[in-house]
């Protein structure tokens, strides 16, 4: 059972990693919009160590849109325009509402 | 006795070449002859696979947008599922990795990149040209989108959102162009003549007037 659905808020983790996570810098510590769910796939964490096929863990896969314009400082493109990447699920936490 | 770096014995580049190419592709032979060796799969198997990357060209993109664009019901299946309207078409979507279909509109326009390496929609496009793959390409194409566009001659409206589809992980991407002008009354095979790889990247836009003479 995933545990975000479309349109919930979420914010990418700013974890450490060692390895392989697939989950590229400059989104860390963004909040977006869960824009589908994605079907499950071993994590990249596991795959990177061969375990693509024997007991890699599995989740839920989505697809995050953020604005471009909260990605980066200084972007000089319009106000409007997003990006999407694929983010596993445990580098999503709900995201807080700003008060 | 003196010696200078001139005087050193040197592999001439053509040399390697001869011999079946770098470090990597010696590196892709020993994997490769291990795995056969070891029976992960069979030369015959590694052959086939190349015959089906090899086989696989931007008409087979060109083939499914065509047929969105003639078929509203086939256009619709392609966005809930790009893979399943791949194999409707007779498409061999050989790698299993999963294809998602955007469709542009006049409210957005999609641009595709990997910025973690240059993961693309090969069984649907073929194999990436070389600037897709190039880091100038993966970081601007996230970070300065609407002026890497203007260099492939592509102007997006200031009131079109675009989307810059990161292809970081398990998924593919596929840009549904929108039908151009002047197209009217054309048949699904002359349409695909102007769906270009470019197109279906999201770097470039079709026109009734880019097909092939």
């Amino acid at each position: 059972m995933s545990r975000f659905s479309a349109g919930d808020r979420v914010r990418i983790r700013v974890e450490q990693t060692l390895f392989h996570s697939r989950v590229p810098a400059y989104v860390r510590g963004r909040t977006g919009v869960i824009e589908r769910v994605l079907p499950e796939f071993v994590i990249p964490e596991d795959d990177a160590w061969g375990r693509l096929w024997q007991g890699g863990r599995r989740e839920t896969l989505y697809r995050v849109q953020l604005h471009q314009a909260e990605t980066w400082s200084g972007y000089r493109g319009q106000p409007g325009d997003t990006h999407e990447l694929e983010i596993f699920e445990h580098w999503l936490e709900p995201a807080k509402e700003t008060p | 006795m003196t010696t200078s770096q001139h005087d050193m014995p040197t592999v001439h580049p053509s040399a390697a070449d001869a011999e079946g190419g770098g470090e990597f592709e010696i590196l892709e032979t020993a994997v490769r002859e291990l795995a056969i060796v070891h029976g992960y799969f069979s030369a015959a198997d590694h052959r086939q696979w190349l015959e089906w990357m090899d086989a696989a060209t931007p008409a087979l993109g060109a083939k499914l947008v065509a047929r969105a664009w003639v078929d509203p019901a086939y256009k619709e299946r392609a966005l809930a599922n790009g893979t399943a309207a791949a194999q409707e078409i007779g498409i061999n979507m050989y790698d299993r990795d999963p294809l998602v279909v955007m469709a542009n509109t006049p409210q957005v326009h999609n641009l595709v990149v990997c910025t973690l390496c240059s993961c693309y929609p090969r069984p649907v496009l073929g194999l990436a040209p070389d600037w897709y793959k190039s880091p100038s390409y993966r970081r601007r194409a996230v970070r300065w989108p609407r002026a890497l566009l203007a260099e492939f001659g592509t102007i997006i409206p200031p009131e079109v959102e675009i989307r810059v589809h990161d292809s970081n992980a398990n998924m593919r991407y596929l840009v549904l162009p929108m039908r151009p002008e002047g197209t009217e009354g054309w048949t699904e095979d002359q349409l695909a003549k102007i769906v270009t790889r470019d197109c279906m990247i999201g770097v470039a836009l079709p026109s009734a007037h880019s097909a092939p003479a």
